[in-house]
């Protein structure tokens, strides 16, 4: 596809239509993430949270896609851009929410931030906050896998404008050359912070780059939740069976600004009235009940179900202590002996 | 590793073999040490040789060559941290880690912190450094960038037993370690070094010699040279006592503080610029600590402050010479 058909389209048909439960589990992840992902902007404007949050919106059909395909096994690394990803995975709101307010029941103590959520209990092993370094530590979770003797895939989300650092193009060689079982996932929302993608990339289709690394790669519209599923789906297992790496780009829009709080008006207006024409979300909703895949009744049933857990969240993280000023010393090293004796 | 064992049996090592045993050692007790870095397998082994002949007892899947692209070769070992695996990226000069800075500082000192404990990432990253023979990129000691880096542990040996007990110590580490080897030591020493496991803690500066009269502290390169020193002012009287911190993270300052107490005088030696260089903090230290014990101000003597220069006719090296005089300024 390219870009001028991407207002046109809608969820499609493609491939073969999964189970009720599973399409539900799209939806509840897809109306969690917009939920839980305006909610942030709002609290981020209002200046309750510490520091900015990075929206994801416009790319949760690409999230409930990977959460579709994704076994605990598996191993996703992910950016700060990076809710629906974490919600994918498997991590609580809960945790997520306490980390973004900075606090003790937090993924990370409330000493990470928003950045650097992770849960290697569901395999959700690290989120960075430099553009493109993610790549490079799949490569060695991929490489670990392959040692392991194989089984699981290791997937990489990174944004379009990663596509430009060189440790990307690093990353993409070590796997290829060394078949490791990983997927690259570019959700390419189309814009590098505040910069639109043809100003910095002199091809817009990313999935060409794989070619010079002998590397399967496939474009897919990211608005499609089924038919990014059922391209996740064959890279995964490719990666399962221990067949390689695979670069899948999944186009999207961005529909919100880079951050909760930074200016918006860049954005020229009727691109972004034509991407929210295919907000995933509704989008998916609509596509469910009209073909008869669900009931009206149900897709209200989780809209309630989706709003009561995200307001959970919010409450737990506001209520959840703030690290006690010990922690600043603690996991420096293994052993804070020494810090504590330099400060 | 689980071995704990000393090794009693030693042979004559230079600190390049004494390296190759702690891989060795390492490696032959844990299936989960890997190592990474450019030209590292047969047959070039390295172009140190350090990891000479383990590719073949091992594999090129443990002893693997890479691209040159050291931030994959550090990024990678990050991710096989984060796998269960221990890593040992080879960067082969110092200079070059400036290509990776991002992956060991920002994510391999990081990871443990930031997760609030939950992902250490306990990698070993050696490197070499020293001599001017290529000109200023093949060069310059940058410990001081990595000192000023919380969550990685740096390490500078200056004897074949501490290349092998401190490189063995890096890989038992829970943490992520920074192991900078020195050229000019990895051939011209020989000593008997333990053939089996051997390890020395880090954060254990090792006194090389007693004095009462000033206090020498320095590390790597510039043990052999400020030993040297020693004997010329022990030949004028003046006796130097000499330590070698052989970690700068964690720095032994209890074995610092306790000498200079009783000699009253100190100098700090290193090869790296002098200017906002490591022994900028030990002085520091020193002085906060002891200054109504200090006879006269602690005295540093680093490299001056120019990139390293090719040209064998200049150099801003310490040398004997710089030491001696440095410390009869203070008597």
């Amino acid at each position: 596809m390219s870009e001028q058909t991407l207002s046109h389209t809608t969820t499609t048909d493609a491939g073969s239509i999964p189970d009720t439960d599973v399409l539900e589990q799209m939806y509840r992840l897809m109306v969690t993430t917009t939920l839980a992902d305006n909610r942030s902007t709002q609290e981020a404007k209002a200046g309750r949270l510490q520091a900015a949050f990075y929206p994801v919106r416009g790319m949760e059909a690409v999230c409930a896609a990977l959460g579709a395909v994704l076994t605990p096994q598996d191993r996703l690394v992910s950016t700060y851009r990076n809710l629906g990803d974490a919600l994918a995975k498997g991590v609580t709101l809960r945790s997520i929410m306490a980390e973004l307010y900075g606090r003790i029941d937090g993924t990370s103590k409330g000493k990470g931030g928003p950045m650097h959520l992770h849960d290697t209990a569901v395999g959700f092993m690290a989120t960075t906050g430099i553009v493109g370094s993610g790549l490079p530590i799949a490569v060695g979770l991929a490489l670990a896998n392959q040692l392991d003797g194989g089984g699981a895939a290791t997937v990489v989300t990174f944004g379009d404008a990663a596509t430009s650092i060189g440790a990307y193009h690093e990353a993409m060689n070590f796997a290829a050359l060394w078949k490791l079982p990983i997927v690259f996932i570019c959700q390419n929302n189309q814009w590098g912070e505040h910069t639109p993608i043809a100003e910095y990339a002199p091809s817009v289709e990313l999935a060409k780059r794989a070619s010079a690394y002998s590397m399967p790669a496939e474009r897919v519209d990211g608005f499609d939740a089924l038919a990014t599923m059922h391209a996740i789906e064959t890279a995964v297992e490719r990666a399962r069976r221990n067949d390689g790496p695979t670069f899948l780009e999944c186009v999207t829009y961005r529909l919100t600004g880079h951050s909760g709080t930074a200016d918006f008006s860049y954005v020229p207006r009727d691109e972004l009235g034509a991407a929210m024409q295919r907000d995933p979300a509704p989008t998916f909703r609509s596509w469910l009940i009209d073909r008869g895949l669900t009931t009206a009744e149900r897709i209200e049933a989780l809209d309630r179900e989706a709003e009561a857990y995200v307001l959970d969240a919010f409450q737990f993280a506001e209520n959840s202590p703030l690290p006690h000023e010990d922690e600043l010393f603690t996991d420096v090293f293994a052993d804070d002996t020494w810090v504590r004796s330099v400060k | 590793m689980t071995t704990t064992e000393r090794s009693t049996e030693t042979a004559v090592m230079t600190s390049a073999a004494a390296m190759n045993s702690a891989l060795d050692v390492a490696m032959a007790a844990d299936d989960k040490i890997i190592l990474l870095g450019e030209d590292i397998a047969e047959p070039t082994g390295g172009v140190f040789k350090v990891s000479k002949g383990l590719s073949t007892k091992y594999g090129v899947e443990r002893v693997r060559s890479t691209p040159i692209a050291e931030q994959a070769i550090v990024g990678t070992a990050v991710g096989l941290a984060l796998g269960g695996y221990r890593a040992v990226a080879e960067i082969m000069f110092f200079d070059f880690i400036a290509v990776c800075m991002d992956q060991v500082v920002n994510h391999a000192a990081k990871f443990r912190y930031m997760t609030g404990g939950a992902t250490p990432t306990p990698i070993t990253v050696r490197t070499v450094v020293g001599s001017s023979r290529f000109g200023a990129q093949h060069a310059q000691s940058l410990e001081a960038w990595f000192m000023h880096t919380p969550g990685i542990n740096v390490v500078m040996p200056s004897s074949p037993a501490d290349a092998k007990g401190l490189l063995a110590a890096c890989l038992e580490s829970e943490d992520p370690c920074l192991y900078i080897e020195h050229i000019s030591l990895a051939y011209s020493k020989k000593e008997e070094v333990p053939t089996g496991h051997y390890s020395i803690p880090l954060g254990q500066a090792n006194v090389l010699r007693p004095g009462r009269d000033v206090t020498l502290v320095t590390y790597g390169p510039q043990v052999p040279v400020v030993e040297q020193a020693a004997e010329e002012l022990a030949a004028k009287g003046i006796e130097a006592e000499v330590i070698d911190l052989r970690t700068l993270v964690p720095l032994d300052f209890d074995t610092v503080l306790s000498s200079v107490e009783r000699t009253r005088r100190a100098v700090i030696v290193h090869e790296a610029t002098q200017f906002c260089g490591p022994g900028a903090e030990i002085s520091s230290r020193i002085h906060e600590e002891l200054f109504n014990e200090l006879i006269a101000p602690v005295q540093r003597v680093g490299s001056d402050y120019s990139p390293v220069p090719f040209s064998s006719a200049l150099s801003g090296y310490p040398t004997v010479a710089k030491i001696v005089s440095s410390v009869e300024e203070l008597m």
